[in-house]
């Protein structure tokens, strides 16, 4: 199984996102994340998702999701070819003796500090859900109470604009 | 709110399908109404609009039922010159009797329902006309919008719970949106691979006022409706069938919703290939054409299972490897190239590996490969296909569907139904059936001359789907004849809608194959569960203080009820029930519970290890000549 990004420009309508998430659960696939926001143009969301599954299958699944009614487009971006990012917001335990370590560590990863109290401090972190991981594995010796994670979005390299085609197809 | 119509007025529009000859009848796209410049920019209810809608979308006969949250709508529906309602007794039997209309005429079925029980007792209906491809249209009411989330009484999330087995649905909660919606939904309902749509409209929608518009067009952006086939690919797969030596063509109910009988029968009699009629396809080339070996798959001919399994090309056509069809997947039809062709791109590759696939409603596809293998044909010759039938010929004859009768000296329920068959005529009759071993026997010993004559649960096996479908079909086609197979389980799951047909007029007839026991699980538990007979005793028929009887509970209902208890009265029987026409007639045909399905390849297995009869497996040594 590997992983696979894609892109599922939607018209914006209620109950879309359940429909897609409702579609892969059915047909046995396993969403790795999900995030859902609309673009540039208000009638269209998109969502991205990021799903373990076999070449094959996923070709299923794409076939099927073109079949709701609401779906305008599905694109699948490789890694190679797209920026793909998640957003990380961690609550770490550091008082002043703590906190100076784990400003090292945000620093290592660019990431930010975006809240501190006398006991914590809650960082902020974007990149790719390697990156993530790596930070949070180089802070685990801390007190990390509590994390959140975005799902994954993503866009492609260059000047293409997947949703200007979908666009026409909704305002035609 | 019942409905003081006497008798359904007949719609004026012309049936196709009717008539002395059964034409072919696709899943009709009712052609788009323009706006009624009387009609649009009137003020009217959400109700009204609704009934508007309907009309405008070409409806004509809708079965439903009254409650709570759709109750504005029936007002308005009493005045309606243009929709024949039917009153059902359980909503349950509207959806089936939508499928019903619309798998007989072509058309788009209508069921109405209200909320809460009313919707979810259409989920069944809904989720057999999503397995086998019906355009359906379900009008559901919801409780007032802000009630919506509160778990009001008769609140049921119906979109929720059917947006996996509906082609679309939608919520409406402005008056406003109601033509559209519903515009939308036939649009969607008989475009492209058909399928069912609801419309779930708030109470409060129905009853406030808004101004009626029905769109001038359908705007649909993410809606695929269907690609045209790809040249390229049809060319391959004509220069396929022209040099294939073991075709088969794989005839799926595709073909039959989509009208495409007749390019069906000109690419069998020019390619010459082996053609198998699917459970969901019989009808849509005639038994009696020499080249058609009749229904593959669990229960099909011995000569259907085997010319897939043995074939070196299948071409399937709206089909869709259905497990049913295919056993083991893993060793179905392993020497076999694959040209799959249907209007649904999500079908093509989806379980079987496909090396043409074809794109377009299989009219289209019918009319470009029928001159394209002509153009082979002059450029290769006709395919030798002589040893092919040899051995064809060789296992239809070896093989051929038969029964023996059962030691208990009872009627065989094989008998019954060929007899049907054989006293009916192919040309004036529809059948429907339910779910188990009357619907296999039904499949297996009617011969089918016409599409649309084979009305059936096909992917969910709906167990009751038949009275209710028949009725459907009989309002649908008021000049045919309609038999509903049925089995004494399936009967007891929805007979109530024989008041419907008593009340409404519609006079099917039921042949009941009362073995006393639910026939098909009871047959898997003789061969899998050493005879262990959990739970499949039903105490209707022979010896049994048959509870209930069929021909006391059929007349409670206003309806004939006759009993035929030997295989030397099934004649006279049917003759007897054929005879009555302006009731409906139930005929309890009392047999042998010991009877069972045959060819059979169980569950999983490859097809290769079909059973011909129990114990006996039919030889393939002629293989290597084939």
């Amino acid at each position: 199984m590997t992983t696979h990004t894609l892109s599922v420009l939607v018209e914006n309508k209620p109950g879309v996102l359940a429909r897609v998430a409702g579609l892969f659960s059915r047909r046995a696939f396993n969403i790795h994340s999900l995030a859902v926001g609309q673009t540039e143009h208000p009638e269209i969301s998109r969502i991205t998702v990021v799903v373990d599954v076999d070449e094959l299958p996923l070709e299923q699944v794409t076939k099927q999701l073109n079949k709701l009614v609401h779906v305008l487009k599905i694109v699948e971006l490789e890694r190679d070819r797209s920026v793909q990012r998640d957003l990380l917001l961690i609550k770490v335990r550091a008082d002043a003796r703590q906190r100076a370590d784990v400003l090292q560590i945000v620093d290592l990863f660019r990431a930010h500090v975006v809240d501190v109290s006398t006991d914590s401090l809650v960082i902020e972190a974007v990149g790719t859900s390697e990156k993530l991981q790596a930070l949070l594995a180089a802070l685990a010796p801390h007190d990390v109470r509590e994390i959140v994670q975005s799902g994954t979005v993503a866009i492609g390299r260059g000047s293409r604009s997947i949703t200007e085609r979908a666009l026409e197809r909704v305002s035609a | 709110m019942a409905q003081v119509k006497a008798k359904p007025t007949p719609s004026t529009s012309p049936r196709p399908g009717s008539g002395a000859t059964a034409q072919a009848v696709g899943a009709m796209p009712t052609p788009y109404a323009q706006p009624d410049p009387a009609l649009n920019g009137v003020e009217m209810t959400g109700a009204a609009a609704i009934i508007r809608s309907l009309e405008m979308a070409g409806a004509t006969d809708v079965f439903g039922l009254p409650g709570g949250a759709i109750l504005p709508t029936y007002d308005p529906l009493m005045d309606s010159q243009r929709l024949n309602h039917i009153l059902v007794r359980h909503e349950q039997g509207a959806g089936h009797a939508a499928q019903g209309y619309a798998h007989a005429t072509g058309k788009v079925g209508v069921c109405i329902a209200t909320s809460g029980p009313g919707a979810t007792n259409l989920v069944t209906p809904i989720a057999d006309a999503n397995m086998d491809s019906i355009p359906m249209v379900a009008i559901t009411g919801q409780v007032g919008s802000a009630l919506i989330g509160t778990d009001a009484f008769q609140e049921a999330d119906i979109v929720g719970i059917t947006a996996p087995i509906t082609k679309h649905n939608v919520l409406v909660t402005d008056p406003a949106e109601i033509p559209r919606a519903i515009a939308e939904a036939f649009y969607i309902a008989s475009h492209g691979r058909p399928g069912p749509v609801l419309v779930d409209i708030a109470k409060s929608a129905q009853q406030a006022t808004t101004t009626f518009q029905w769109p001038g067009r359908i705007d649909l952006p993410g809606f695929n409706s269907g690609a045209k086939p790809h040249a390229k690919t049809v060319q391959e797969a004509a220069r396929l069938l022209a040099t294939a030596r073991r075709p088969v063509l794989y005839v799926g109910g595709g073909v039959i919703r989509s009208g495409a009988s007749a390019g069906l029968r000109k690419l069998t009699d020019l390619s010459g290939a082996a053609v198998v009629t699917t459970l969901m396809a019989r009808g849509a080339l005639p038994d009696s054409h020499p080249q058609n070996l009749g229904m593959p798959g669990m229960h099909g001919t011995v000569a259907a299972v085997a010319a897939l399994q043995k074939a070196d090309l299948i071409v399937a056509l709206g089909a869709r490897f259905d497990d049913r069809v295919t056993g083991k997947l893993s060793s179905f039809a392993p020497h076999a190239t694959i040209v799959h062709a249907d209007i649904d791109p999500a079908e093509i590759g989806k379980n079987r590996a496909v090396d043409v696939p074809i794109v377009g409603d299989l009219k289209d596809v019918f009319a470009e490969l029928v001159p394209a293998l002509t153009v082979e044909h002059e450029r290769h010759g006709k395919p030798d296909l002589e040893a092919w039938w040899q051995q064809l010929d060789d296992w239809r004859t070896t093989y051929a569907l038969g029964f023996q009768k059962t030691e208990d000296g009872l009627s065989s329920p094989q008998h019954v139904i060929q007899r049907l068959g054989e006293l009916n005529d192919p040309e004036q009759t529809i059948y429907t059936s339910g779910v188990g071993q009357h619907q296999m026997w039904a499949s297996q010993f009617i011969k089918y001359e016409h599409p649309n004559t084979w009305i059936n649960s096909g992917g969910l096996g709906t167990m009751g789907f038949s009275v209710p479908a028949a009725m459907g079909a009989q309002v649908g086609m008021r000049d045919k004849q309609v038999w509903a197979i049925d089995g004494d389980g399936c009967f007891q799951m929805t007979n109530q809608e024989l008041v419907t047909c008593a009340i409404n007029e519609i006079p099917i007839k039921v042949a009941v194959v009362n073995n006393s026991s639910l026939g098909m699980v009871r047959q898997w538990q003789t061969l899998f569960y050493e005879s262990r007979y959990s739970n499949t005793d039903l105490h209707t028929g022979h010896g049994t203080r048959r509870i209930p009887d069929f021909v006391k509970l059929a007349e409670a209902m206003g309806c004939v009820g006759l009993r035929c208890e030997s295989d030397a009265d099934v004649d006279a029987t049917i003759k007897r029930a054929n005879e009555i026409n302006d009731q409906p007639v139930v005929v309890d045909f009392t047999v042998s519970r010991d009877a069972m399905v045959w060819p059979m390849v169980a569950a999983g297995v490859s097809n290769d290890e079909i059973q011909y009869a129990r114990g006996v497996a039919p030889a393939w040594e002629r293989e290597e000549n084939a």
